[in-house]
C-alpha cells in the first residue's frame, strides 16, 4: 500500500510545512465555507488578498533565490486545453464543496463534518481520473501543449519585468476591493481582537 | 505573541506574506513547491490497490506516482497533507475556534438543513474538484500559488479559468439570496 520515504529528514520537513501552513490558512478564515463561497459570490475578498499577497511575496523571494543561488524552479506543464477544462470544473467544485483541496483538509481539522464528504469526494475523482488517463493522455493533454513555461521563457523578457507591475496590481487591487466586515467580524466563531 | 496566537482571525497580509515567506521555505530549503492534491492521488491509488491490486499496477496514470514494487509512496508532499490538518486543528484549539459543522449557513439557506443532501454535495463536489485538478495538472496550491508565483504559464490559466467558472457557478446556485447572505 504506502512506503514511507526512507529520507527521515523529508518527511519532517513535509510535516512542518504542512503545520505551518494548516496554520496560516485557519487563521485567515480560508478553511471555513463561507469565507470561500462568499469569495466566489463576490461578497468577501479574503481569498483574494490572501492568495495574492502570498503570490507577490512568494514571486519576489522565489526569483531572487533562483538568480543568486540557482535555486531550481517546479514549473507545471502548459497543456493548456487541459488547464483551461481541469480549471473550470475545478471551479464548479469548488463552489459545490466550498473548499479548494488544501483548505477542504484544514476544514477537518477545524471541525467541518461535511469537508470529510469532500475529502472522500476528491478521492472517488481522483480514481475516476486515473481511469479516464489513457484517453486523456491521447485526446486532451497533446492539445496546446507549450511544455513547462514561464510568462518570462515566453516573451523572453526578465522576470522582474512581471514581478513589479504585479505588485502594484496587487496594491491597487487591495485599496479598490470593498472591505468592511470580513471573516470572523462576520458571525464566525472566536475572538477578534483587533480588526484587519 | 500571545495575544496573537489567540486572535482567531488574522489579517489576510498577515497570512498571505507567510504563505509566500512559507513558499521561500520550500522552494529554498527543500526544493518543493507547495501542492496538495497530488498526494490525494497517492492516496486513491493505495486505497484501490487493496481492492484491486492487478488494475492499479495496470493504470498508466497510477503508474506515474507509483514505486517499482506497486506500493505508494509516503513521501514529502503527504506528510505536508496530514500536517495541514493538523496545522488547522491546533489553530483552531489555540484560537477557541473550532466548530463542529454540518450544514454551512448559505447552503442551508438554499437548500434546507439536511445533512444528508450536504454530504451528498460535498462528495460531488469533491470529485468534480479532485478530477478537475488531476486535469489541470495541480489545484489551488500547486498551480494558483506555486505556480502563479514561478509566473508559469499554466497556473495563470488554470487561475483565470478556475475563479470565473467558480464565480458563476456560486451564482447560479446560491444566487442573490447567498450573496446577501454572505455579506451579512
Amino acid at each position: 500500500m504506502l512506503k514511507a520515504d526512507p529520507n527521515i529528514l523529508n518527511l519532517v520537513y513535509g510535516l512542518l510545512t504542512g503545520l505551518v501552513f494548516g496554520f496560516l490558512l485557519q487563521r485567515a478564515t480560508v478553511t471555513r465555507f463561507r469565507t470561500i463561497v462568499g469569495q466566489l459570490l463576490w461578497a468577501d475578498h479574503t481569498v483574494l488578498r490572501t492568495m495574492f499577497t502570498a503570490v507577490v511575496v512568494g514571486a519576489i523571494g522565489v526569483y531572487a533565490m533562483h538568480q543568486m543561488w540557482d535555486v531550481p524552479l517546479h514549473i507545471k506543464p502548459a497543456t493548456l486545453l487541459a488547464n483551461v477544462i481541469g480549471g473550470v470544473i475545478f471551479g464548479i467544485g469548488m463552489a459545490i464543496l466550498g473548499y479548494c483541496p488544501g483548505t477542504g483538509l484544514g476544514a477537518i481539522g477545524e471541525g467541518s463534518r461535511h469537508a470529510i464528504f469532500g475529502f472522500v469526494g476528491m478521492l472517488v475523482g481522483a480514481a475516476i481520473y486515473a481511469e479516464a488517463y489513457p484517453w486523456i493522455s491521447t485526446n486532451i493533454l497533446p492539445v496546446a501543449n507549450l511544455g513547462k513555461v514561464t510568462i518570462p521563457d515566453q516573451t523572453g523578457l526578465s522576470p522582474w519585468f512581471f514581478i513589479v507591475p504585479l505588485i502594484g496590481i496587487a496594491l491597487i487591487v487591495f485599496a479598490v476591493l470593498p472591505g468592511r466586515r470580513e471573516g470572523a467580524d462576520r458571525g464566525l466563531p472566536g475572538k477578534t481582537l483587533a480588526p484587519a | 505573541m500571545i495575544r496573537l496566537l489567540k486572535q482567531s482571525r488574522w489579517s489576510p497580509y498577515l497570512v498571505g506574506t507567510g504563505v509566500g515567506v512559507l513558499s521561500w521555505v520550500t522552494f529554498g530549503l527543500m526544493h518543493k513547491a507547495l501542492g496538495t492534491s497530488t498526494s490525494l492521488v497517492s492516496m486513491a491509488g493505495a486505497i484501490e490497490s487493496v481492492v484491486a491490486p492487478e488494475h492499479v499496477k495496470n493504470n498508466a496514470y497510477y503508474t506515474k506516482t507509483m514505486l517499482a514494487d506497486g506500493k505508494f509512496f509516503l513521501d514529502w508532499q503527504m506528510m505536508l497533507v496530514i500536517g495541514l490538518v493538523l496545522g488547522a486543528m491546533i489553530s483552531a484549539w489555540l484560537s477557541r475556534s473550532f466548530k463542529v459543522e454540518h450544514v454551512p449557513d448559505i447552503w442551508a439557506a438554499r437548500f434546507g438543513p439536511s445533512r444528508a443532501l450536504r454530504y451528498a454535495g460535498a462528495f460531488v463536489g469533491g470529485v468534480l474538484l479532485l478530477f478537475g485538478a488531476r486535469l489541470a495538472d495541480g489545484c489551488t496550491s500547486g498551480h494558483a500559488i506555486s505556480g502563479s508565483l514561478q509566473l508559469a504559464i499554466s497556473s495563470w490559466v488554470f487561475f483565470a479559468c478556475f475563479f470565473a467558472a467558480g464565480i458563476a457557478t456560486a451564482l447560479l446556485v446560491y444566487g442573490k439570496a447567498g450573496r446577501r447572505n454572505a455579506q451579512g
